[in-house]
């Protein structure tokens, strides 16, 4: 039985309000049949301090990412983590997290690699829904497993490789790490640890738009007219463009890829999850460094 | 792989073989009872937060400082922490070396090998970010330790 969306008039402007519900909204549907409700956190032990009552943890670091290759799991690992977690394929998923929701977007953005249809964002994340003095508990909720199917992951439409990049050269790609790192000043964000990048700047062509500027104070998101102001009036991005969108490794690009898409309507945005942490490493990718976009190298303007 | 305690002082080397001990699927709960279990700071430095240094290898808000009784390599070392509630992997991290370290000579203190957050058997279930910020800790203390005990450089 499909779960109703939240009608909140807040969420009414965006361009799929069906992929946001309130704090008030997951309270008043907590324990719903068909609405499992998964937390994901930068700090994998986070849930464990306490969470959301009956919600499930997912792990970025041991359950989303294969454990050799850098990817994510394949159609089995996945059906085999949503089994364990108790979610159906037809099942509604809540996500939340730390981070004004960073991990809890890149989740999300995983389950659709596999096509999972109805997942949702919990607008403010775990943050909002404490200071509002909600109810957290260390119980670990009772799992039953279930009988997921093993489904196809499709990187096609909403993941970008580093081949894809190169051929993307020239066309709309937006930087959301912070401007330290977009100018090559640092390789991670300010107060995070300096890491393993060997080259700092940016993408050539790439706008610098930090992930942060979605967001309000309390971690919710911007309203329409605002993120319009960011992404369309000042970047110039239209909805009908072809856009890729990177950070170090994917999950603050996940939280704008989320923006674009469902608050937006932008109609055809990629995650590059190989990020920095790839292109900063790679031999021979054109890089800019400084403030500004710079030009695409001529003889990369094809695939390379 | 079995635990390498070699060059640990003995409450650490304990600390590193707990965590062998115990299943993979448990190893995060012990480092959350080592996160819930970190002492609260000494009121001394909660009236003085800038005598703490920070820990800018960390992903999350961590400052330590060490405090040395008396001179040279026999001295006991006492260590001080403080990171907050919402960043319980660093608290944990902070806790095995106040389990492991506080109360150790200086001598102890500055033999702990650098690799120490590579044996703890968490190197598949944290990222390596994590790992790196505890070894940042590590040289912190190391470095006060060896100023506060007049170790030289």
């Amino acid at each position: 039985m499909p779960v109703p969306h939240d009608d909140d008039p807040a969420f009414a402007e965006y361009a799929d309000p069906s992929r946001l519900v309130s704090t008030q909204w997951l309270a008043d549907h907590l324990g719903t049949p068909g609405l499992v409700v998964v937390e994901s956190d930068e700090d994998v032990l986070l849930y464990e301090t306490g969470h959301i009552p009956g919600a499930v943890k997912v792990d970025w670091h041991t359950e989303l990412n294969d454990r050799v290759t850098r990817d994510y799991v394949d159609g089995e690992g996945f059906a085999r983590l949503m089994s364990a977690k108790g979610i159906s394929r037809d099942d509604t998923i809540v996500v939340y997290g730390d981070k004004s929701n960073w991990w809890a977007a890149y989740a999300m953005w995983v389950f659709e690699l596999f096509g999972h249809e109805d997942v949702r964002l919990l607008d403010g994340g775990r943050a909002l829904w404490q200071a509002q003095g909600r109810p957290m508990t260390t119980d670990k909720p009772a799992v039953e497993p279930t009988d997921y199917p093993v489904v196809q992951r499709h990187d096609e439409t909403i993941r970008a490789f580093k081949e894809d990049v190169l051929g993307h050269l020239g066309k709309p790609m937006v930087d959301v790490r912070s401007p330290q790192e977009y100018t090559g000043e640092r390789t991670h964000m300010p107060d995070y640890p300096e890491e393993g990048a060997l080259r700092g700047g940016h993408i050539p062509g790439a706008r610098s738009v930090p992930w942060a500027r979605a967001a309000n104070e309390d971690g919710t998101f911007r309203s329409r007219a605002e993120l319009e102001a960011i992404y369309q009036q000042e970047q110039g991005l239209e909805p009908g463009d072809d856009v890729v969108a990177y950070c170090r490794i994917g999950e603050r690009s996940s939280h704008t890829w989320f923006v674009l898409t469902y608050l937006l309507g932008f109609e055809q945005v990629r995650n590059y999850d190989g990020s920095w942490t790839e292109w900063g490493n790679a031999v021979r990718v054109p890089i800019v460094r400084g403030e500004t976009p710079g030009e695409v190298p001529s003889s990369r303007g094809g695939r390379a | 792989m079995s635990a390498d305690t070699t060059g640990l002082p003995e409450a650490l080397a304990e600390v590193v073989t707990d965590f062998h001990e115990m299943p993979e699927s448990q190893r995060l709960a012990l480092l959350l009872e080592f996160s819930t279990g970190l002492p609260a700071l000494p009121q001394k430095y909660a009236d003085h937060p800038e005598l703490l240094e920070p820990v800018p290898e960390c992903q999350s808000p961590i400052f330590v400082v060490v405090d040395v009784e008396g001179q040279g390599p026999d001295a006991a070392v006492r260590l001080a922490f403080s990171a907050p509630p919402e960043a319980p992997t660093t608290r944990g991290f902070a806790g095995i070396l106040a389990e492991g370290l506080d109360g150790a000579t200086a001598q102890e203190v500055l033999d702990v090998p650098n690799d120490l957050p590579g044996r703890l058997a968490l190197t598949d279930l944290v990222s390596p970010l994590r790992l790196g910020g505890m070894a940042g800790m590590l040289g912190r203390i190391k470095r006060q330790t060896r100023e506060k005990a007049g170790l030289g450089a």
